[in-house]
C-alpha cells in the first residue's frame, strides 16, 4: 500500500499540475489559479482521485517554508533601507490599513474578533508575484506605480512572518493556561537566539566546508537540511516553521552562497508550493461554498471594494499619475497566495474552522480569477477615461514659430540633436507628443511645445511653411512615417533628417525619399565595438579605421538589401554575401599584414589592416 | 564627353568657412568649364578617403591641380592623407603604376607670409622654392610634370581687387590649358625608376635582416 500509494499519488498530482497550469496560463489566468483548479479537480469535489487532502497539506506546507526561506534570502537590507519610506510607509498603509478596515467591518457584522483578524490579514494580502509579473510585462516597473507596487510587495513579504507567527498564538490565547507562558517564552527566545547565533557563527564555515567537498548535490542537500533543521527547531517550541526558515534566509542573505542556495532551492520551492496550492484547492469545501453564494459574493466584493478604496486614496496621496492608478489598484486589490497560507495556518492552529477556511480561500481564489477580467476592463474603459483628461494639463502649441529647424520628438535622440543645434545659437522649434516629457524638459530650461507632429495645423503653427529642416526624432515607427508623409505632401521644401529605429523603419523612410537617415544605435554600438577591439590589442586608430569602414560597408549593404526586401530568401543571400565579402577582405588584409611583418623581421603582434601602400 | 572634363582640382582647406582666398579660388575653379573640383574636407569630413573614387576621378584628367593653403611649409593634413592613400604603389608609381604618367601637376597655393619673408633675410629664411622639392619629387615619381606653381603670398593682406585678379588669372589658365607659354619646350617627365630594394615591404619579398 505504501509504495503504491506514493506512486499513484505522485502520478495524480503531477498530472494534474502539468495539465492545469499551462492551460491556466494560456487563458491568461496565472499559474496559481491553475494549481487551485487542479486541486479542485482531483479533490473530493471533483474527480475524487484524492479523498483526504490533509496529509498532502502537511507535506506541501514545506513549500511555504521554502518560499519564506527564499524571501529571507533575497531580502536586501540595503535596498530595503533605501526604500524604507515607501515600504514601511505606503506598504503599511496598504496592509494594515486594509486589515484594520476589514477587521472593523468584520466585527461590526458580528464575527468573533479572532476569526475577523485572521480573515482581514489574509484578505489584505495581495498576489505580489502576479502583480510584479504584470507590471514587468507592461513595462511599468520603472514608473512610480511600479515602485509603489514593489514597496507594498516588499512590506507584505516582511509582514508575512510576524503574521504567520501571530496566527497560532491567537488559538493559543483561547486555549492554553498561563502557567507555562514563561517557560514557553524562554524556549522561544532561546531557540531564536540559537538560530541567530548559530547562523552567524556556524552557517558559513559549515557551508564552506561542504562546498569544498565539490559535490553539487550535497550542497543542495545541505541547503534543504538547513531549512528543515530550522523548521524542526521552531516547530519544537511551537513557533511557525516559516519564521525559522525566514531567519535562516536572512542570515545567509549577504553570504557568498546566496546565489547557489537560491538556485538549489528554487525548483523545490516551486514544485512544493505548487503542491501546496493544489492541496488548498482540494481542501475547499464546496458544500459550504455552494450553500452560501451570496455570502461569498459579499465577501469578495466587500474586500475588493474596501482594498480598492484604500489603494485609490493611496494613489491620490502618493501621488501616482492618473493613467497608472487603475492597474495599481486592480493588481493589489486581489487576494493572494499569502492569504492561502494565512488561512491554512489558522485552520491548522484551530483558530478558524474548515468551513470558514473554505469560504475565505474561495473568496481569494475568485478575486484572483476576476483580476485578469478587471485588467481588461481597466484597459478598455478606465484608463482611456483618465488619459483623456491629460491634454487639459498642457496647452498645445498655439503661437506661430519661425525657427529654421523643427524637431519632432524630444526624447533621448531629439534632445541630443537639439542640444547640438541650440549650442550653435540656432533656433529650433521643439514638438513632443508626451506632456510629461515636455514638462520635464522645460524644467531643464529647454523650450519645448506640446503637440502632435502629425497634425497639419500644429505643424503650420510651428512654422513648417518657412522652416528649412525637419528633424523626425520620433521613436514610434508608425508616427514617424506619418509625419514624413505629411511633410512630403504639404511641406515639400523641408529637408528631412530622420531617426530610424530599425531596418524596417529605415526602408520605410527610404521609400518616402528621405536620405539623411541614421539608425539610432549604429554609431554608439560602433564606438563600443572600437573599445572592444582596442581592449583586444588593436591600435586605437586601427580600430577607428576598421569601424568606419565597417560603417560604410553596413550602409552600402543596407541599400543593396533594400532592393531585395520583398523576397526574404534573396534578402538573406545578399546579406550573407555582403558579410562574407567584408570578412574575406579583412582576413586577406590581416594575412598580408602578418606576412609583411614576418618578411621584415618584426615580432608578430595583433594584426590589422595595412595602409594602402607606402612611399619608398 | 569623356575629354570635356580633363582638369581635376583637389581642393583642401581645413576651415573653408573661414577661408577668403582659397574659397574664392575654389569658386573660380568650380565654375570653370572642363574642371572637376573635389573639396576634400567636404567629401571626407571624417577622414575616410574613398580611394577607388579618387583614383577613378583622376583617370580622365590631363591636368591635376592641387589647391590649398600652405600650412607650416607644406599641405594641410587631409591633403597629405590623400597623397598617402591615393598614390599607391602599382597605380601611381612602381611597376604598372602608370595611371598618372604623362599628366601635369600644378600647385595653386597661398601663404600667409608675404613674398619678402621667403628670403634668406626674411623670417621664413628660405625662398619659397626651397619648399617645393617634396611636391616636385612626388609629381616626378608618378611620372607627372611639376608645372611652375601659382602662388599668392601674404594672403591675409590681399585686397579684394588682388584676389579678384588672381581668381581671374586662375580661371583663364584653366580655360587655356595646355596652351601655356611656359609649357612650350618643357620636357615630358621621365618617371623615376623605383629600384627593387626601395619597394614598400607590403609587396616585394625582402631578405630578412638580423635585427
Amino acid at each position: 500500500m505504501e509504495h503504491g500509494g506514493w506512486l499513484t499519488g505522485s502520478l495524480v498530482y503531477l498530472a494534474a499540475a502539468v495539465l492545469a497550469v499551462p492551460l491556466a496560463k494560456a487563458l491568461g489566468l496565472g499559474s496559481i489559479i491553475g494549481y487551485l483548479a487542479a486541486g479542485i479537480a482531483i479533490g473530493p469535489w471533483g474527480l475524487r482521485l484524492v479523498t483526504d487532502p490533509q496529509d498532502m497539506l502537511h507535506f506541501a506546507e514545506f513549500g511555504v517554508v521554502l518560499m519564506l526561506f527564499l524571501v529571507g534570502l533575497e531580502l536586501e537590507p540595503r535596498r530595503l533601507w533605501s526604500l524604507r519610506k515607501p515600504i514601511f510607509g505606503w506598504g503599511s498603509v496598504q496592509l494594515f490599513g486594509s486589515a484594520a478596515l476589514l477587521l472593523a467591518l468584520g466585527t461590526a457584522v458580528g464575527v468573533p474578533w479572532q476569526i475577523a483578524l485572521v480573515a482581514s490579514l489574509g484578505l489584505a494580502m495581495s498576489s505580489t508575484a502576479i502583480g510584479l509579473g504584470v507590471l514587468a510585462e507592461r513595462n511599468l516597473m520603472a514608473t512610480s506605480s511600479g515602485q509603489g507596487l514593489l514597496s507594498v510587495a516588499l512590506l507584505q513579504d516582511i509582514a508575512a512572518i510576524p503574521i504567520l507567527a501571530l496566527v497560532p498564538l491567537l488559538a493559543a490565547s483561547t486555549q492554553q493556561a498561563d502557567g507555562n507562558a514563561w517557560i514557553d517564552a524562554a524556549k522561544v527566545v532561546g531557540v531564536i537566539a540559537a538560530i541567530v547565533l548559530g547562523g552567524r557563527l556556524l552557517l558559513r564555515p559549515a557551508l564552506r566546508w561542504i562546498a569544498r567537498s565539490d559535490t553539487p548535490e550535497i550542497f543542495t542537500a545541505a541547503s534543504l537540511l538547513l531549512v528543515v533543521a530550522t523548521a524542526a527547531l521552531m516547530q519544537a517550541v511551537g513557533l511557525s516553521m516559516a519564521l525559522g526558515a525566514f531567519l535562516a534566509g536572512v542570515l545567509l542573505a549577504e553570504s557568498e552562497y546566496r546565489r547557489e542556495l537560491e538556485t538549489d532551492i528554487e525548483p523545490f520551492k516551486g514544485l512544493l508550493l505548487g503542491l501546496f496550492f493544489i492541496a488548498v484547492g482540494m481542501s475547499i469545501d464546496f458544500k459550504v461554498v455552494m450553500q452560501q453564494p451570496l455570502l461569498i459574493a459579499g465577501i469578495v466584493l466587500g474586500f475588493l471594494a474596501l482594498k480598492a478604496g484604500v489603494l485609490w486614496s493611496m494613489g491620490r496621496a502618493m501621488p501616482l499619475p492618473k493613467p497608472e492608478r487603475p492597474v495599481f489598484i486592480v493588481l493589489l486589490a486581489q487576494g493572494g497566495e499569502f492569504g492561502f497560507v494565512v488561512f491554512q495556518t489558522a485552520a491548522q492552529a484551530g483558530v478558524i474552522d474548515a468551513s470558514t477556511s473554505s469560504l475565505l480561500v474561495a473568496a481569494v481564489a475568485i478575486s484572483m480569477l476576476l483580476t485578469p477580467l478587471l485588467l481588461v476592463a481597466a484597459d478598455k474603459w478606465w484608463i482611456p477615461l483618465l488619459a483623456r483628461h491629460k491634454p487639459v494639463q498642457m496647452d498645445e502649441i498655439s503661437e506661430p514659430q519661425h525657427a529654421p529647424v523643427i524637431i519632432a520628438g524630444f526624447g533621448r535622440y531629439g534632445q541630443i540633436v537639439g542640444r547640438l543645434i541650440f549650442a550653435n545659437g540656432i533656433a529650433a522649434t521643439v514638438l513632443d507628443h508626451d506632456a510629461e516629457q515636455v514638462d520635464s524638459v522645460r524644467r531643464f530650461g529647454w523650450p519645448a511645445f506640446y503637440g502632435d507632429a502629425t497634425r497639419l495645423d500644429l505643424m503650420r503653427t510651428a512654422g513648417a511653411d518657412r522652416a528649412h529642416v525637419l528633424v523626425v526624432a520620433i521613436d514610434d515607427v508608425e508616427q514617424s512615417l506619418k509625419v514624413v508623409d505629411m511633410a512630403k505632401a504639404h511641406f515639400p521644401h523641408l529637408h528631412i533628417v530622420a531617426r530610424a529605429r530599425n531596418v524596417t523603419h529605415y526602408y520605410g523612410l527610404r521609400e518616402r525619399g528621405v536620405t539623411m537617415i541614421e539608425r539610432e544605435t549604429l554609431d554608439s554600438a560602433l564606438m563600443s565595438g572600437r573599445s572592444v577591439l582596442e581592449l583586444l590589442g588593436l591600435q586605437p586608430h586601427q580600430a577607428r579605421n576598421l569601424a568606419l569602414r565597417f560603417r560604410k560597408h553596413s550602409i552600402e549593404l543596407l541599400e543593396e538589401m533594400r532592393l531585395h526586401r520583398e523576397n526574404e530568401d534573396q534578402l538573406i543571400a545578399v546579406a550573407k554575401q555582403g558579410r562574407q565579402q567584408l570578412e574575406q577582405l579583412w582576413a586577406k588584409e590581416r594575412e598580408e599584414a602578418q606576412a609583411r611583418k614576418l618578411r621584415t623581421g618584426w615580432s608578430p603582434d595583433a594584426s590589422g589592416a595595412p595602409g594602402e601602400g607606402t612611399t619608398p | 564627353m569623356a575629354d570635356a572634363t580633363d582638369i581635376l582640382v583637389i581642393s583642401a582647406h581645413p576651415q573653408m568657412e573661414l577661408s577668403r582666398v582659397n574659397r574664392r579660388l575654389h569658386e573660380a575653379a568650380a565654375t570653370a568649364p572642363r574642371v572637376h573640383v573635389r573639396d576634400l574636407y567636404a567629401l571626407y569630413p571624417d577622414y575616410l578617403i574613398d580611394v577607388a573614387a579618387e583614383q577613378r576621378a583622376a583617370r580622365t584628367a590631363r591636368l591635376v591641380v592641387w589647391l590649398h593653403p600652405i600650412h607650416w611649409y607644406h599641405m594641410p593634413p587631409l591633403m597629405k592623407l590623400w597623397v598617402d592613400e591615393v598614390l599607391t604603389y602599382g597605380w601611381a608609381y612602381g611597376p604598372g603604376g602608370t595611371a598618372l604618367q604623362g599628366k601635369d601637376l600644378w600647385l595653386v597655393a597661398s601663404t600667409g607670409g608675404p613674398e619678402a619673408s621667403y628670403h634668406p633675410t626674411g623670417y621664413n629664411r628660405y625662398p619659397f622654392d626651397a619648399f617645393l622639392p617634396p611636391y616636385e619629387q612626388t609629381a616626378t615619381l608618378c611620372g607627372m610634370r611639376f608645372l611652375p606653381p601659382m602662388m599668392l603670398h601674404g594672403a591675409h593682406r590681399t585686397t579684394t581687387d588682388e584676389l579678384e585678379t588672381q581668381a581671374g588669372m586662375l580661371a583663364q589658365r584653366l580655360a587655356s590649358y595646355p596652351e601655356w607659354p611656359e609649357l612650350e619646350g618643357l620636357e615630358p617627365c621621365l618617371a623615376c625608376e623605383v629600384p627593387q630594394s626601395a619597394r614598400p615591404p607590403s609587396v616585394a619579398p625582402l631578405p630578412v635582416e638580423p635585427a
